[in-house]
This record gives structure tokens, C-alpha cells and sequence, in this order.
């Protein structure tokens, strides 16, 4: 079983990188490391991905008959056109799986077990680390679970593509926040886990507010105007789903778009940093459960 | 030498709320470590062992930077571990028997390379590191395969491999044994063992299997209630709770009076007087050899090492004295 002829197992030499590199470049080295592992792991799970895609493919024909219903014969509905509204949906049931707004409970879960401790003792903020991950995991998405709703939804409607050039980085600008903004949302609901040692409470508020204000169930600039910039300016959910689409819809004028993504980055940036905050508050009072 | 953990006064506290009647909760204090002195120079392997609940495992985690203490003062490799906590991860390892630090969907192969981002280890070294482990710890085998479907020996070994990858200059281990068959365990003791003749690496071991210490540690700390009731080598354990060797001498015929032997107390005598067992105090075993040789004929003679598993029994059984 064991061999011992091999002997100096505990040298120790200094980790210390080649003077060349400087740290940003080897902090960015470490976030594509853990981002790449994220989507490797992710992507054991093929039948997940599989059946994830039928039932977003599915739910992406009932939603898309409803809302045209709802178009009916004027052929438009809340500033969209048929086409944009197909697109809306079909877009929304990949983009779903890729901010994935419900089902991540890894943290909570670490916590709850005491795993957590694991993490701290990584030489990466566990903000960082799990944030990196969680890109892998959405580069991840993107391919097994966004495409193939955007490659089925055309087949069956007519759907709108972007005229403006523009629209194409800003969208794919737009995704990346809403990944990273919906990232820091999950982590803060797992973080009760913290103090409330379950989080099944705070889950299923998540799950409500972001199934209804994210823009899932319907889109949001059905609302009235006023409600509308309410949920906008004074709270994440739009920026989770509603804004990716609409710029990618081209429902507003690309002045419009950018000021969206604009308030997209500003929700990010700020709960990212209450990421950190919380982190650092609940490591304060934490108690590593059980030996 | 050098010291590579300095820890004075250490104490931690917690609160746990406790039913008190049908809707009131009271509040109450659980002292987990109540103020524990730790020097433990470079190089050294320590035993640090103690009954369920007294705070080894508290001890390490305020050691390591995740818990922060109530109290006391703590550096670990010269660096203060809560508020220097991810700068202290470079310099130190940690194997828990009882939870995994690998990536349950990798293979252990991605999970070591993964790693070698995330400390930032020069491939070369990392090269070099892994392939030593890779020998003394059979990994070849099983390197590809996913840590979820690792057995829990080879799980343990791709553990203690992780933890040694980016050089630690002191491996933290909590009961790296727990579970393991009689093979594994000798695995991870005979790699532990060959870790500690380099010097370089400071072990810290806590377990509740003595043989690990026995195989391994010179030193030893145990605790009780929070605070340390031993600090010394094994042999000052021995003495001071007053376990020795003892000396079984099969006599042919039995005697009528068994000698008193100077340096070596009869302790009892057995099979209707033709066992003698004698404890060696200061005498040595050819001493009892040659006091019994004149009187009887003398057909058998064992020697029995004092067994830590009494000694670490009767030390836990005994109240708390402050000394």
C-alpha cells in the first residue's frame, strides 16, 4: 500500500511567483482557474442539463402562446411586437437556467454542514471563489442550456433579431452583469444560513420576488410606468432578467439600453460589495457545526 | 528553532439558546476552550488529544483563522489568523477526517491542479510535490477518477496530498484516521511519520486513536474542559500518572515469599504464585532477570510497555485541577 522510499515529502520552498508577473494578472490567473473548474463540474451533469432544457422548452411554448394571446390582433403588447415578444420568450427560457435564479443552495448547504470551513482556510475571499465558480458554471449554461431554446423557439415562431450593432455587445454585456448581480442575490440568501442556520424561509421569498419582479412570469413593462421605475431604480430583481431581454429585444433606443446595463453594473457592483460586508460580518459570529 | 504557533490565553465562547418552558428560550454561555498556552516550535509533532467536546477542535479552527477567539492572543507563523486569514492559508495545511476540501465532481488530478492556481505554486514545485505524494501515498490508481466515488482511504490520501501541495509550513490535522481500515491507517501514519523525519513541516495532530500518537508524536497536549491537563513527551504522561513497564516472570514452582527487588515493586502475583509481575521503577528488566535467577528457575519472561489507552482513560475520568 505504502511505498517509503521517497523521503522529503515536507520541504518547503517559498510560493512565491516569478517577479515578472504582477498580481493583477496572476489574481485574474487564479479567477479562469476556479471559473474553469466551475464549468468542468457543471458539466458532469448532462442529463440535468437535459431535462432542464425540455422542461424550459416547454414552459418557452406556453409562455409564448400566452403572451401572443395576449398581442392578439393589434399584434402588440406593452411597446413589443409579436416577434419581439417570441424572442423575449425564447431568450428568457435559456437565459433562466444561465443567471439560474432558483436551485443554488451550495452555500447554505456548506454552512449548514460546516464545510464552510473548508473555504475559509483557501487562500481566495470565498466571495471571490464562489463567484468565479459561478461564471464557470453560467459559461457552462450557455451552451447546454441557452442555445438550444434559442435554436427551438425560431423554429416554431417568428422571432425578432437585432438590427443595431450595437445591440449585440450590450447584450452580451447585459448577461454577464445579470449573472454576476444574480450571483451576489443567491449568495446573500444563502448567507442567512449564517445566523438562521436554514434557509428555506428566506428561499421562498427569493423564489417569489424574483419569479415576479425579475420579469419572469411576465414582462415587467406590462406594469405602469410608475411601478416600473420603482422596481428598477429601487430594487435588483429587473436587472436579473427584464433588462438582458429588452436590450436584446431592442425595445428602446440604444441610448435606453446602455443606461439599463449602466443601472444593471450599479446594482451589481453595489451587492457585491454587500457580499463582502455580510461575509465579513457572519465570519465574525460564525460556529463551525459539529468536530 | 523557531516558533511557529504561539497561542496565550486562548478562549472561546459560544451562546446556545436552550428551551426553558414552552415559548421561552434562555440564553447560555458554553465555554469551549477556556484559556490554553500553546509554544510549539518548528519542526515539532504534536499530539493534541482530549474527550469529546473539550475543544480540540475549536483550538484548531481559532489556530487556523475561522473561528475567532473570545479571548487571548494567537499567531501562527508570525501572522495573526483571523485578520491575516487568507495570507496564513499560504503558509499552512489542514486535513479534516470528518469533511472534505477536494471538489466533489472532480477527478482528484483537477482537483490538485485547481489548487495550484489558487495558492499560486510555481508548476515546477507543484510538479515536484505532487510527484512525491503521488509515490509514497499510491494515488496513480485512482488520480482520474471523481472524489465522490473515492473509497474513504483513498479519499484521505488525496486529502493529505492537497493539503501538502503548495508546502505548508504547518499541517493542521483533525483525526485524519477516523473511519480508516487497519491498511489506510498505517498508510497515513507511515506518511505522516516520513513528513515529520524531513523537519521542515510542524504537525499538529488531534485524534481519538492513540496508536496515531504513539506512532508519531513526541509531544503531547491534552485538554479537558477547555484547558490543557498535560503538556509533555509520553514517557512524562506515563510517569506522572504512574503507568510503567511491568515485568512477567513464569517461575517453575511458585515461591513462598517473592522477593522485593530494589527499583522494581511486585505489583501482583498470579497463577497460585508462579507469575510474578514486577514493575520496572528505576531497575532495568536484566535487574529483575538476575534478582530472580538465584531464587527460581525461571521459564518464561515478558515485558509489557504501559498502555497509553489506561493512562489517557484514567486522565479523562480525573476531575480538573489547575496546575
Amino acid at each position: 500500500m505504502l511505498r517509503m522510499e521517497g523521503s522529503e515529502v515536507g520541504s518547503v520552498t517559498a510560493t512565491v511567483a516569478s517577479p515578472t508577473d504582477s498580481n493583477v494578472i496572476l489574481w485574474f490567473r487564479t479567477f479562469g482557474a476556479i471559473s474553469l473548474s466551475g464549468f468542468r463540474r457543471y458539466a458532469t451533469y448532462r442529463q440535468a442539463a437535459l431535462a432542464g432544457v425540455v422542461t424550459n422548452t416547454v414552459f418557452g411554448f406556453l409562455r409564448c402562446y400566452v403572451l401572443l394571446a395576449v398581442a392578439g390582433e393589434a399584434g402588440a403588447a406593452a411597446g413589443y411586437d409579436r416577434a419581439q415578444l417570441a424572442t423575449f420568450v425564447w431568450a428568457g427560457q435559456g437565459l433562466l437556467a444561465v443567471v439560474l435564479l432558483w436551485g443554488w443552495t451550495d452555500l447554505a448547504d456548506r454552512i449548514r454542514t460546516g464545510d464552510i470551513a473548508g473555504d475559509l482556510l483557501r487562500p481566495v475571499h470565498p466571495v471571490t471563489s464562489y463567484l468565479a465558480t459561478d461564471l464557470g458554471r453560467a459559461g457552462y449554461a450557455v451552451l447546454a442550456r441557452m442555445l438550444p431554446p434559442i435554436l427551438i423557439g425560431p423554429l416554431f415562431f417568428d422571432v425578432h433579431l437585432p438590427a443595431r450593432w450595437p445591440t449585440v455587445p450590450l447584450f452580451a454585456g447585459s448577461v454577464v452583469l445579470a449573472v454576476v448581480l444574480c450571483f451576489a442575490c443567491r449568495f446573500l440568501v444563502n448567507a442567512t444560513a449564517y445566523w438562521l442556520q436554514d434557509v428555506r424561509g428566506p428561499m421562498m421569498l427569493w423564489m417569489l420576488a424574483s419569479g415576479v419582479l425579475a420579469g419572469l412570469y411576465f414582462p415587467l413593462r406590462f406594469l405602469p410606468e410608475g411601478l416600473q421605475r420603482v422596481l428598477w431604480f429601487g430594487t435588483p430583481f429587473p436587472s436579473l432578467l427584464q433588462t438582458p431581454l429588452d436590450v436584446l429585444v431592442e425595445r428602446d433606443p440604444t441610448a435606453v439600453q446602455v443606461g439599463l446595463v449602466a443601472l444593471q453594473a450599479g446594482w451589481a457592483v453595489l451587492l457585491l460589495v454587500t457580499c463582502r460586508l455580510v461575509q465579513r460580518r457572519a465570519e465574525r459570529r460564525l460556529v463551525v457545526q459539529g468536530g | 528553532m523557531s516558533l511557529v504557533i504561539e497561542a496565550q490565553g486562548l478562549r472561546k465562547e459560544f451562546t446556545v439558546r436552550v428551551k426553558a418552558g414552552r415559548l421561552r428560550r434562555e440564553r447560555r454561555r458554553v465555554i469551549a476552550v477556556d484559556g490554553i498556552d500553546l509554544r510549539v516550535e518548528r519542526g515539532e509533532l504534536l499530539g493534541y488529544i482530549g474527550p469529546n467536546g473539550a475543544g480540540k477542535s475549536t483550538t484548531l479552527k481559532m489556530l487556523t483563522g475561522v473561528l475567532t477567539p473570545s479571548a487571548g492572543q494567537v499567531r501562527v507563523c508570525g501572522l495573526r489568523p483571523v485578520p491575516q486569514r487568507t495570507r496564513l492559508a499560504l503558509g499552512i495545511g489542514v486535513v479534516f477526517g470528518q469533511r472534505s476540501q477536494l471538489w466533489w465532481d472532480l477527478p482528484l488530478r483537477d482537483s490538485f491542479d485547481l489548487l495550484r492556481h489558487v495558492y499560486r505554486v510555481p508548476a515546477a514545485e507543484h510538479a515536484a510535490r505532487l510527484r512525491r505524494c503521488r509515490g509514497l501515498l499510491d494515488l496513480d490508481g485512482f488520480l482520474d477518477i471523481p472524489v465522490r466515488q473515492l473509497s474513504l482511504g483513498q479519499r484521505m490520501r488525496g486529502e493529505l496530498t492537497a493539503a501538502l501541495l503548495h508546502g505548508p509550513r504547518v499541517l493542521f490535522l483533525d483525526e485524519p484516521t477516523i473511519g480508516l481500515d487497519v491498511v489506510s491507517k498505517q498508510a497515513v501514519r507511515g506518511f505522516l511519520a516520513e513528513l515529520g523525519r524531513a523537519g521542515d513541516t510542524t504537525l499538529v495532530l488531534t485524534t481519538h486513536d492513540l496508536a496515531d500518537i504513539e506512532r508519531l508524536c513526541r509531544r503531547l497536549v491534552v485538554i479537558d474542559h477547555g484547558r490543557v491537563v498535560h503538556d509533555g513527551t509520553i514517557a512524562e504522561l506515563h510517569r506522572r500518572y504512574g503507568s510503567r513497564r511491568l515485568v512477567v516472570a513464569e517461575l517453575d514452582a511458585a515461591l513462598v515469599t517473592p522477593p522485593a527487588l530494589p527499583g522494581a515493586p511486585l505489583e501482583r502475583v498470579e497463577a497460585d504464585g508462579r507469575r510474578l509481575v514486577y514493575a520496572l521503577d528505576s531497575a532495568g528488566v536484566a535487574e529483575v532477570v538476575a534478582g530472580l535467577a538465584g531464587l527460581a528457575t525461571l521459564r518464561d519472561i515478558s515485558i509489557l510497555e504501559p498502555d497509553i489507552e489506561d493512562v489517557v482513560a484514567r486522565l479523562y475520568r480525573t476531575p480538573i485541577h489547575s496546575d
